[in-house]
C-alpha cells in the first residue's frame, strides 16, 4: 500500500521504534514533573545513556548490558542534578541545563572510541505466526523488546499516578509540598526518587537511540529528543496516558520525515530535518492556546524548591 | 546535624565569593579528571589558565582573547537581563545563527559593490535577524502562554537545519567549485570586520560587546526599566501592583538578547569565521549561559566571566594541541564550573549550622 511514494505499513511500522527513545524519556520526566520537580536535563541524561549504553553493549556484546548500563547512566546524573537542586537547593532551571551542557560534554569525552563501530543487534520478539499476519503483522508484531516494554511501562506509570497510594503520595508532594511535608512525607527523598526513576527511563531511552534506532555512536546524537520529552510532557498535560499519544505523533512525523527523504521528493533535505522541531513549536502553541482559559494541567508546585523552615 | 537557614536577604560577600570558589573548585575536579585521561593534571591547569596569558607563545594566544570573549560578553549581557525577570532565553545558539544568516545575505546580495554603508547595513539586519528569531518565543508566550525555554530551544535546532540550508543552497559560493559555504567575507573590503588593533584581536564585535557592558549596566543598575525587571524576577506580584506589564516585559527581554546575538553572529561571520558554513556555530549561544551565570547576571561579572571563559576555550585548544587532551573535555570543564557555582551558591542564599536544630 503506498501513498504518494511512501509505503503506509513501512512508516506505520517505523512509527513505533522511532517514537520509543522519546515515549521512554518522555514517561520518566512526567514522573519528575508529577513530583514537582523540572528537569531540563533530560537531553544530557539521554545523551549519557546512549554513550554508556553503547560502551556497555559493545564491550559485553549483549544489549541487555547495554541498556541496563543506558539507564544506570541517566540515573546517576539525575542524582547529579537531585543533589544540586534538592540538597543544595539551586535554581532548577540552571542546574537543567547545566546538565544538559555537562552531559553533552562528557558523553563526547567517554565515548570518543566507540565511533564507526556497530552494536550488537537487539533482538526482535519471536512472535511466530503473528508476524506473517498481513498489514498488522509488520505493524504490531515485528518489533525488538524494548518497544513492548516502552508500553508496558507507559500502562505502569499510568496505573501508579492513578491508583495506587504511592502514586498519590507523588501527586500530593508536587501539588503542594507544604502540605505534604505537614503530613509527615518525606519530599525530598520522594522527589530524589521520582528524579532518579525520570533519569533511567531517559538513559533508557538515549540506549535505544545508539543501540537500535541509529545503530551507532556519534556526538550530540540525541540531536533535541530530550527536549521534545520535555515538549511532549506539556503536550500531554501531564497525563500519562497522553504521553503515549504525543510521542507517537511526534514519532510518526519523524519516520514520515525521514520516508519523505527516502522517496525523493524536491524538498531540501535540510528543511525537511526541520519540520520535527517546527511541528513540536505548533502543537506546544496550541495546547497552551487551549489551555490558556482552562484549568491549570501542571503540578501546582512544579520548579519550586523545598526548604522545611524550623 | 547540618541544617541549612534561609537569610532574609542574599549574602552580599558569598555571591562575590562564591564563583571564586566554584572556579577554584573546578580546577580540583579538573584536574582530577585530567588525571583520570592520563596528563600531567598541574601541566594541563597551568596550559589553560596561564599559558595563553603568560607562556611562551602568549603574544598570539592573547589576541585570541578578545576574539573569543566579544560574542560570549555581548550573547551574555543580554541573557543577563532576560534571567534577572526570570525570563528564559536559552535559544541564543539559535538567534546567533540567523543574525550571522541575515548579515552575510545582504553583504553576499551586495557583492562585489563596495560601499562605506554596506557594513552598517549588515550590523542593521545582523541584529533584526536576532531579533525577529527571539520574537518568535515572545509573541508565542504573550499570546499562548507558551513556554519560552522551549520553542527557543527548538528553534535552535530549527536555526541550525537553516544555516545548513543556506551553506549547501542560496548561500553558496558560485565560484566555490562546489563546495559548500558561502563566499569568504574577509576577501570583501566592505563587509569585512577587520581587527581594529593589530595584535588584540579586537574587532567592532569587542567593541559591541563592552558597550554592551555599559548600557546593560546602565539599563539594570542606573534606569527605572532596570528596577522593574529586577522587581519582575524577584516578586512578579508586587511587580504587577506596580504597573510593570509583563507582556511588554517579555517582548523586551527576549527581543534584547536575540538582537544581541544576532549581532554576536554577524561580527563573526564577518570577522573571524569569514563565511557562513554548515558548522559555523560554535556553542557561543549555549556558554554564554555559563558566563551569565557566572558573571552573577551583573554586566561587570559578565565582563570578567567572559575573559575566564574564553581562556578556557584558548587553553583547552592548546592542551588539545600540546598534550592531546579531548576537545571534549574542555566542555565537561565549562560544565562542571556551573555545577559548582550553582552547587556553592547554597552559601549565598542560606547560612549553615552544624550541630543540633533548636526546637
Amino acid at each position: 500500500m503506498t501513498l504518494g511514494g511512501i509505503d503506509i505499513i513501512v512508516l506505520t511500522a517505523t512509527l513505533m521504534a522511532a517514537s520509543t527513545p522519546v515515549l521512554l524519556a518522555a514517561t520518566g520526566e512526567l514522573i519528575a514533573e508529577k513530583a514537582g520537580v523540572l528537569n531540563l536535563g533530560v537531553e544530557g541524561m539521554m545523551i549519557m545513556g546512549a554513550m554508556a549504553g553503547f560502551a556497555v553493549a559493545v564491550t559485553t556484546g549483549s544489549p541487555v548490558a547495554g541498556f541496563l548500563a543506558g539507564a544506570v547512566a541517566g540515573a546517576l546524573m539525575a542524582l547529579l542534578f537531585a543533589v544540586l537542586t534538592q540538597v543544595l537547593l539551586s535554581n532548577q532551571t540552571a542546574t537543567g541545563l547545566a546538565l544538559t551542557l555537562f552531559g553533552l560534554g562528557l558523553s563526547a569525552l567517554f565515548g570518543k572510541g566507540y565511533e564507526g563501530v556497530r552494536p550488537p543487534s537487539t533482538g526482535k520478539v519471536p512472535f511466530g505466526p503473528l508476524s506473517e499476519i498481513p498489514v498488522i503483522g509488520p505493524v504490531l508484531f515485528s518489533h525488538d523488546w524494548v518497544v513492548y516494554a516502552s508500553l508496558i511501562l507507559v500502562a505502569v506509570t499510568w496505573a501508579f499516578l492513578r491508583f495506587t497510594r504511592a502514586g498519590l503520595i507523588l501527586r500530593a508532594v508536587g501539588e503542594s509540598h507544604d502540605a505534604a511535608h505537614a503530613l509527615g512525607y518525606r519530599v525530598i527523598a520522594v522527589r530524589i526518587a521520582a528524579l532518579a526513576f525520570g533519569g533511567a527511563l531517559a538513559g533508557l531511552g538515549g540506549a535505544y537511540l545508539s543501540l537500535v534506532r541509529v545503530p551507532q555512536w556519534t556526538e550530540g546524537m540525541t540531536a533535541g529528543a530530550g527536549w521534545i520529552a520535555l515538549a511532549i510532557v506539556v503536550f500531554a498535560s501531564w497525563r500519562a496516558e497522553r504521553v503515549l499519544i504525543g510521542a507517537y505523533l511526534f514519532g510518526g512525523i519523524t519516520a514520515l520525515q525521514l520516508q519523505l527523504q527516502a522517496a525523493g521528493y524536491a524538498i531540501p533535505v535540510h528543511l525537511l530535518s526541520m519540520a520535527p522541531y517546527v511541528i513540536t513549536i505548533v502543537v506546544l502553541v496550541i495546547l497552551s492556546a487551549i489551555h490558556r482559559h482552562g484549568a491549570q494541567a501542571a503540578p501546582a508546585d512544579l520548579g519550586r524548591s523545598f526548604h522545611a523552615s524550623a | 546535624m547540618i541544617t541549612l537557614i534561609k537569610r532574609p536577604t542574599p549574602s552580599r560577600g558569598w555571591s562575590y565569593t562564591t564563583p571564586i570558589i566554584a572556579v577554584l573548585a573546578t580546577m580540583i575536579a579538573g584536574g582530577l579528571m585530567f588525571a583520570a585521561l592520563g596528563k600531567d593534571p598541574a601541566q594541563a591547569i597551568r596550559m589553560i589558565f596561564w599559558d595563553p596569558l603568560f607562556g611562551p607563545n602568549a603574544a598570539y594566544f592573547r589576541g585570541q582573547l578578545l576574539v573569543k570573549a566579544g560574542p560570549l560578553i555581548l550573547i551574555a549581557s543580554g541573557l543577563a537581563v532576560g534571567f534577572r525577570a526570570g525570563i528564559w532565553n536559552i535559544g541564543a545558539e539559535g538567534q546567533y545563527i540567523i543574525g550571522a544568516i541575515c548579515g552575510a545575505s545582504v553583504a553576499l546580495a551586495a557583492y562585489p559593490a563596495e560601499s562605506h554603508l554596506l557594513f552598517p547595513a549588515m550590523i542593521v539586519a545582523g541584529a533584526l535577524g536576532g531579533w525577529l528569531w527571539g520574537m518568535i518565543p515572545a509573541v508565542l508566550k504573550v499570546l499562548f502562554n507558551t513556554s519560552e525555554i522551549l520553542v527557543s530551544l527548538m528553534l535552535v535546532y530549527v536555526a541550525q537545519n537553516l544555516l545548513a540550508y543556506a551553506a549547501f543552497g542560496p548561500l553558496k559560493n558560485p565560484q566555490g567549485f562546489g563546495f559548500p559555504g558561502s563566499r569568504n567575507l574577509q576577501q570583501y573590503p566592505s563587509a569585512h570586520n577587520p581587527e581594529l588593533i593589530a595584535g588584540t584581536g579586537a574587532h567592532w564585535g569587542v567593541l559591541a560587546a563592552l558597550v554592551a557592558v555599559i548600557g546593560a549596566y546602565i539599563l539594570m543598575h542606573r534606569h527605572i526599566a532596570g528596577f522593574r525587571i529586577r522587581v519582575a524576577g524577584e516578586a512578579p506580584r508586587a511587580a504587577r501592583f506596580a504597573g510593570v506589564v509583563p507582556a511588554r516585559l517579555v517582548m523586551f527581554c527576549l527581543g534584547l538578547s536575540g538582537a544581541l546575538a544576532g549581532l554576536a553572529g554577524l561580527f563573526e561571520v564577518s570577522g573571524p569565521s569569514g563565511q557562513i558554513t554548515d558548522g559555523f556555530n560554535a556553542g557561543y549561544g549555549f556558554t554564554a549561559i555559563i558566563v551569565a551565570f557566572l558573571g552573577r547576571l551583573h554586566p561587570l561579572g559578565i565582563l570578567l566571566a567572559g575573559l575566564l571563559m574564553a581562556l578556557t576555550y584558548i587553553g583547552g585548544d592548546m592542551a588539545q594541541m600540546m598534550l592531546g587532551l579531548p576537545g571534549a573535555a574542555i566542555q565537561v570543564f565549562q560544565g562542571m564550573l556551573l555545577f559548582f557555582l550553582l552547587g556553592f551558591d547554597v552559601l549565598t542564599n542560606y547560612r549553615i549550622r552544624i550541630g543540633r536544630a533548636r526546637a
